[in-house]
C-alpha cells in the first residue's frame, strides 16, 4: 500500500534484544495492548514502524501532486473547492503521520530529507500522471478506495500513535472516495466523449491500483514480523481481493469495463483477476515510473524554494526570544 | 472548438457583485496554485484554507449576481465563460504568486482592505450582500492576522527575507490604490445604502498597513502613482493566462456537465 | 545539508465549552503564535474546536512507563475509595 516497499524485515535485529523484555513485549501485543511512545519496544519494531509510518506520510505528501495538477483546471467551482479541500486533507494526513513517526524518535526533517534524497519510498501509484479530469475521479474512487481498505485495519495497529492517526485519517477520508465516485458517475451519465474519458482513465489506473497492495503474499518477506507485531492484520493478497470484490459492482454500476478480459467470478463469489505485471511495479519502485523524477523534483523545489522562509521564521523567533529576555531584565 | 463567452447584462448591482466575486475567485485561484508547493507543510494547510474561504465567497457572490441578472446564468457560467475583458477583479489579485513574500504581501494588502470593507458591508441594505459580508468579514480578519504575522517574520527575519519582503511591497504597492476607487454606477449603490464607499476606508487601511509594515522593519513606498483598470476589464497580461487555465475544461467541452 | 529541526508543539483542543482541552496531536512551528495558527489550520478544519492550547513538546515532563507498577498499582487496592464498596439497602434509594 502506501508503504508497499516495506517488504524487507528487520527480524534479525531482534536477537540483539533482551529476551525477557522481548517476551513481555510480545505478550502485551498478543493481549491486544497498545504500545505507547515511552514504552520499551524492540529496536526492530521501532525501525519497522518508523519506516512504515514515514513512507505512509511521504505518500500523502507526494500524493498531493498528481491531484494538485488539476486544482487550477477543475471544471466547476464546486469541483474546484472539493478538490482543493481533498488535496489539503492529504497534506493534513501527511502531517498527522509525520507526527506519529516522530513519537518513535526520528525528526520530521530527517525523514523528509531521506525522501528528498531518494532514499525513502512512497507509494508507487503517485508516479503515474493525471492526464484528464477523469483521472481525478478514478483517483478518488480507486486510489482512495484502496487506501481506505488498507487503513481501516491500521486503526487497530499495535502502536498507539499510528492507530490514532489512522482513525483520524479514515474519518476524514470518507468524503474522498465519495467525491471521486461522484465525478465518475457524472462522466458515466454524460456525453460519449465523457464516457470514453472515464473508461480511458479506468484502463490506465486499474493495474497500478492493484499493485498498491504490494507484492503477492508468496513474494512478501516482511509480513511475518509485521503480523506478529499486529502492525499488519491482513495480507496483501487478502486486501487486494477484498478491494477487487468491492470494486467490480461499482464499475458495473458506472457502466465501465474493468480492463481485464480474463476476470471471472468464482463459485465463492470472489472476482478472480489476471496476473499482475510485477515487473512494472518493480520498475516504478526503482524510480522508473512515468513521473518519479517529476514528483521528486517538485518536492525538492518546494523544499529548496522554501528554505529562506523557514530561515526567516527561525531568525524572527530567536530575535523575539532575545527581546523578551532583555525586556524581562529591564 | 471554442465556446463563445456569455453576455452579461451588467446593471450596476450585477456589475458590482461580479467585481467582488471576481476578486475572491482570482485570489482564491492564485492561492490554490500553492497547493503541494508551500515552503512549510503547515503553511500549505494555511494557504489552502484561505483559498477555500475565498472560493466560497466567490460562489455565493456569483450565484447572487446570476440571480439578480435573471438571464439564466449561474456561478459556473459567470466564472468559466467570461473572457478577460469581462473580468472585473482588482489588478492586485491577479498578480502572480511570485515568491512567498509576494504572495503574503498581496494577501496582506488585500485582507487589510477586505476586513474593513466586509465589516462596513454588514450594514448593507441588500440582505444577501450583508449576509455574505458577515461571513466574509470573519474570514478576512483571519487572513489579515495570518498574513500580518508573516509580513513581520519576513521583514524582521533574515537579510534575505527582509529584501524579498521589501521587494514585494515595492512591486505591489502601485496596485493598492485601485481598491479605493469607485465609478458612477457604484456611487449610485453607495447612495442607495447597498454598498459602501471604499475611499472612506482608506485612512484606516493605511494605519493598519503602516503599523504592520513598521513592526516588520519595512518601508512603504512614497510613490503615489497607482495602476488602475481591473474594475473596467483592463487587466495585466497575467490574467489571460490564469483564465485560460481556469476555463480550459469549459472551453474545450462545450456545454458538458462535470 | 541536513534540514534544521523546527520546534515541535503538542496541540490541545477544546471541542466545545464545558469540555476539557484534549490532546489531538503535534505540529511544527518556529514560535508560539504561528503554532496556534498552524493548529487552527491543521486540527480544526471540520469545526472540531473552540479553543486551542499549544505547548512546546520539550516542556512536557512524563512519568516513566517502567515505573508503572509503583506509580499506579498501589491505587488499585484502595477499593474503599469507590462508592460500590459500601452496602446501602435498596429501600434507602439512590445515594
Amino acid at each position: 500500500m502506501y508503504t508497499q516497499a516495506l517488504n524487507t524485515s528487520d527480524a534479525d535485529d531482534r536477537h540483539i534484544e533482551d529476551a525477557g523484555r522481548a517476551a513481555a513485549f510480545q505478550a502485551r501485543i498478543d493481549a491486544e495492548e497498545r504500545i505507547e511512545p515511552n514504552d520499551w519496544m524492540p529496536a526492530a519494531y521501532r525501525k519497522t514502524l518508523t519506516r512504515q509510518i514515514s513512507q505512509h506520510a511521504h505518500s500523502e505528501i507526494v500524493g498531493m501532486l498528481p491531484e494538485g495538477n488539476w486544482i487550477t483546471r477543475a471544471p466547476s467551482l464546486r469541483r474546484k473547492a472539493a478538490l482543493l479541500a481533498k488535496v489539503q486533507d492529504e497534506c493534513g494526513h501527511g502531517l498527522y503521520l509525520y507526527a506519529a513517526a516522530e513519537t518513535l524518535g526520528a525528526s520530521r526533517e530527517e525523514l523528509v530529507d531521506l525522501m528528498l534524497a531518494g532514499k525513502a519510498k512512497y507509494s508507487s501509484i503517485f508516479n503515474y500522471p493525471t492526464l484528464t479530469w477523469a483521472d481525478i475521479g478514478v483517483i478518488g474512487w480507486l486510489v482512495d478506495g484502496a487506501a481506505i481498505m488498507n487503513q481501516i485495519p491500521l486503526c487497530r495497529c499495535s502502536y498507539g500513535p499510528y492507530a490514532r492517526a489512522m482513525i483520524r485519517v479514515c474519518k476524514e477520508e470518507s468524503f474522498h472516495q465519495r467525491q471521486g465516485y461522484e465525478i465518475m458517475l457524472t462522466l458515466a451519465r454524460g456525453s460519449e466523449e465523457q464516457k470514453a474519458m472515464a473508461q480511458d482513465a479506468l484502463d490506465r489506473w486499474w493495474w497500478p491500483v492493484l499493485m498498491m497492495f504490494g507484492p503477492p503474499d508468496q513474494a512478501s518477506q516482511h509480513s511475518d514480523t509485521s503480523t506478529m507485531w499486529k502492525i499488519k492484520r491482513f495480507s496483501n493478497d487478502e486486501l487486494r481481493q477484498k478491494f477487487v470484490d468491492a470494486t467490480v459492482p461499482q464499475a458495473q454500476y458506472l457502466g465501465l469495463t474493468i480492463p481485464d478480459p480474463g476476470m471471472k467470478q468464482n463459485a465463492d463469489g470472489h472476482w478472480e483477476y489476471s496476473a499482475i505485471d510485477w515487473d512494472e511495479f518493480k520498475q516504478v519502485l526503482a524510480g522508473n515510473g512515468p513521473c518519479n523524477r517529476d514528483r521528486l523534483a517538485a518536492r525538492r523545489k518546494a523544499h529548496d524554494d522554501g528554505a529562506w522562509v523557514r530561515e526567516a521564521a527561525q531568525a524572527y523567533a530567536e530575535k523575539r526570544k532575545h527581546r523578551q529576555v532583555a525586556q524581562a531584565a529591564e | 472548438m471554442a465556446v463563445a463567452s456569455i453576455s452579461v447584462s451588467e446593471t450596476p448591482l450585477v456589475l458590482y457583485t461580479l467585481r467582488l466575486a471576481d476578486d475572491a475567485l482570482i485570489l482564491g485561484h492564485r492561492l490554490s496554485e500553492w497547493c503541494g508547493h508551500a515552503p512549510i507543510l503547515e503553511e500549505d494547510m494555511a494557504l489552502a484554507n484561505m483559498g477555500l474561504d475565498l472560493l466560497g465567497q466567490a460562489r455565493e457572490l456569483y450565484s447572487y449576481a446570476a440571480k439578480v441578472e435573471a438571464k439564466g446564468n449561474d456561478e459556473d457560467k459567470l466564472a468559466y465563460l467570461r473572457d478577460v475583458r469581462q473580468y472585473r477583479n482588482l489588478l492586485l489579485l491577479e498578480q502572480p504568486n511570485g515568491d512567498f513574500a509576494q504572495t503574503m504581501a498581496r494577501q496582506f494588502f488585500y485582507s487589510a482592505f477586505a476586513d474593513l470593507y466586509w465589516r462596513a458591508m454588514m450594514k448593507s441594505g441588500d440582505a444577501t450582500l450583508a449576509a455574505v459580508a458577515a461571513k466574509s468579514e470573519k474570514e478576512s480578519a483571519y487572513h489579515l492576522r495570518h498574513s500580518s504575522e508573516w509580513m513581520v517574520r519576513l521583514g524582521d527575519g533574515t537579510a534575505e527575507s527582509h529584501a524579498r519582503a521589501q521587494a514585494a511591497i515595492d512591486h505591489l504597492w502601485a496596485f493598492t490604490g485601485e481598491m479605493f476607487c469607485t465609478d458612477a454606477g457604484e456611487r449610485g449603490l453607495v447612495d442607495a445604502g447597498i454598498s459602501v464607499d471604499p475611499a472612506s476606508l482608506r485612512s484606516q487601511w493605511l494605519r493598519t498597513v503602516a503599523d504592520v509594515v513598521g513592526e516588520a522593519t519595512l518601508d512603504l513606498p512614497s510613490s503615489g502613482w497607482m495602476q488602475q483598470g481591473g474594475r473596467d476589464g483592463r487587466h495585466s497580461e497575467h490574467l489571460g493566462h490564469l483564465l485560460s487555465e481556469l476555463q480550459s475544461m469549459q472551453r474545450t467541452f462545450p456545454g458538458a456537465v462535470w | 545539508m541536513a534540514t534544521p529541526n523546527t520546534p515541535l508543539w503538542e496541540v490541545f483542543i477544546r471541542s466545545r465549552n464545558g469540555l476539557a482541552h484534549k490532546h489531538v496531536g503535534s505540529l511544527h512551528a518556529f514560535d508560539a503564535t504561528m503554532a496556534v495558527q498552524a493548529a487552527r489550520d491543521l486540527y480544526t478544519r471540520r469545526g472540531e474546536g473552540l479553543s486551542i492550547w499549544v505547548v512546546p513538546s520539550s516542556a512536557i515532563t512524563a512519568s516513566d512507563p517502567s515505573d508503572k507498577g509503583m506509580m499506579f498499582e498501589p491505587a488499585e487496592s484502595k477499593i474503599y475509595r469507590h462508592p460500590t464498596f459500601y452496602d446501602v439497602p435498596d429501600e434507602v434509594g439512590h445515594m
